[in-house]
């Protein structure tokens, strides 16, 4: 199982916890992972990826084992520890403010 | 006794106020989706259980919600707005083209008559309807393409398509109004459309009487006299008495004729709101008095309504989806400002008072009459 964080507002949207598994057949990507957490919970289509392009919605950021892959290609494997569990994948809403 | 209920759109989340008849003692829920943008939530005419709102975020993208129970609880529906085919090129605040790009829904608009039929507008400026209870969105692309598209140019506050109004007695007669491309008009249900500007000048473009391009805020009409619109422009109040074959200035005694809101009287056709400020840099009350004017005249002469606004040290705005009226007798008026305060008047605007004082910055109000 992947886990996944989600932020707040996307974890209401889903009616869920910030935390949670999903099951992700094939290798781990970005893009294997979003389309489970999608297929899981159909509320969040378009609020990760940009529904016209596919694309990483720009104020959305993608974290894991300390690193931020937001701008990996989405069929790069992600890390190891992601793939067996051992750390989330964090979705993350882009820091704004000020 | 016969009720309303006040749908409240602000810049973190949506409320409801609910009354009776008298309109004296009110219920407010909320935030709906706190945190998000709610542009617009709106009741169906046909079906008063039946809301939609519009949620967004910069972050998250669209999101539309549906209500079966009166806002009691709420679903996400489709949020996939597809421009169809290529989208092409507007042009950009500097001139040069821009890709069409989806940003936000600003504006719901129900059918009269079917609860699953609902209109929406949206930024970048298009018309997109469901027939299923917003299950799915359909672009009416003959909006979009008209020859005039690739000219279009957003306003300081986007490209949007904000006002629709559907002819109540022919659902296939429709008027939108785009910032700031201007009013556009269909008479075959939204396949093709037509400018509906002519009358207007706006100082602001390079022809200032162009047959596109004019900053329309709102427009409104009263459903007993569906030829007959009103409409508040960047700067200038404006009348047409032939569907928006043309329009003439009603502005008149107004102390300052630019504004974002224009509202009609439920049962004087004849009688118009619109709340004046200082000007396209000040979008403030003149004087830092808040003031609703009306006329009872159909434009021209105006009369001042403050007893119960503050007139002093008052600088909100009203935006241009944020006032609205109930259908009882006497009319109630209601408005929100961008300071938080949604103000109501039980008698037509006679008097008014502060519902709520503290709500974020109101983007938009929604009236339901409910019996």
């Amino acid at each position: 199982m992947i886990d996944v964080v989600l932020p707040y507002h996307l974890s209401t949207l889903a009616g869920t916890g910030r935390r949670v598994s999903l099951e992700v057949a094939g290798p781990v990507t970005q893009r294997a992972v979003l389309d489970a957490l999608e297929e899981t919970y159909p509320m969040l289509r378009g609020t990760v990826r940009d529904p016209a392009t596919g694309c990483r919605r720009p104020f959305v950021r993608f974290f894991a084992c300390e690193e931020d892959l937001s701008h990996e290609p989405p069929d790069l494997p992600l890390p190891p520890a992601v793939a067996t569990g051992e750390e989330p994948f964090c979705v993350v809403g882009a820091m704004a403010g000020g | 006794m016969a009720g309303v209920r006040v749908l409240v759109g602000t810049q973190k989340g949506g409320f409801v106020l609910t009354s009776d008849g008298r309109r004296t003692d009110w219920e407010v829920v909320g935030p709906l989706f706190g945190g998000w943008e709610v542009y617009h939530v709106t009741g169906s005419p046909a079906d008063p259980d039946r809301l939609y709102a519009s949620q967004s975020t910069g972050w998250f993208g669209q999101l539309i919600q549906r209500s079966d129970d009166g806002g009691r609880s709420w679903q996400p529906a489709d949020n996939q707005f597809a421009y169809r085919g290529d989208p092409g090129t507007h042009q950009w605040y500097d001139g040069t083209p821009h890709p069409w790009e989806f940003a936000r829904v600003w504006h719901l608009e129900p059918s009269p008559t079917d609860p699953d039929t609902v209109f929406a507008g949206v930024e970048d400026a298009a018309l997109f309807k469901s027939t299923d209870g917003a299950a799915s969105w359909t672009e009416l692309d003959g909006l979009r393409t008209h020859r005039s598209g690739p000219g279009w140019q957003p306003g300081a506050g986007g490209m949007c398509v904000h006002t629709v109004l559907i002819d109540p007695t022919d659902h296939d007669r429709l008027h939108v109004a785009i910032s700031a491309a201007g009013v556009f008009r269909s008479a075959d249900g939204g396949r093709k459309w037509e400018p509906a500007n002519r009358g207007l000048r706006s100082e602001g473009i390079p022809d200032p009487d162009a047959e596109v391009g004019h900053c329309v805020h709102r427009i409104a009409r009263h459903p007993d006299r569906p030829d007959v619109l009103f409409m508040q422009k960047h700067w200038d109040v404006m009348r047409s008495d032939d569907g928006g074959d043309s329009w003439k200035e009603v502005s008149g005694d107004l102390p300052s004729d630019f504004g974002f809101p224009i509202s009609v009287h439920a049962h004087e056709p004849d009688t118009v709101y619109v709340v004046p400020i200082t000007s396209d840099s000040m979008h403030f009350p003149p004087d830092g008095r808040l003031r609703v004017y009306r006329s009872r005249t159909g434009g021209h002469e105006w009369e001042p309504l403050a007893r119960g606004l503050p007139q002093g040290d008052c600088y909100v705005n009203v935006l241009r989806d944020a006032m609205a009226v109930d259908g009882l007798d006497p009319c109630g008026v209601y408005f929100g400002t961008t300071g938080g305060q949604v103000y109501a008047s039980a008698d037509a605007g006679d008097t008014w008072h502060a519902l709520v004082r503290d709500l974020p910055r109101v983007l938009s109000v929604e009236v339901q009459t409910l019996q």
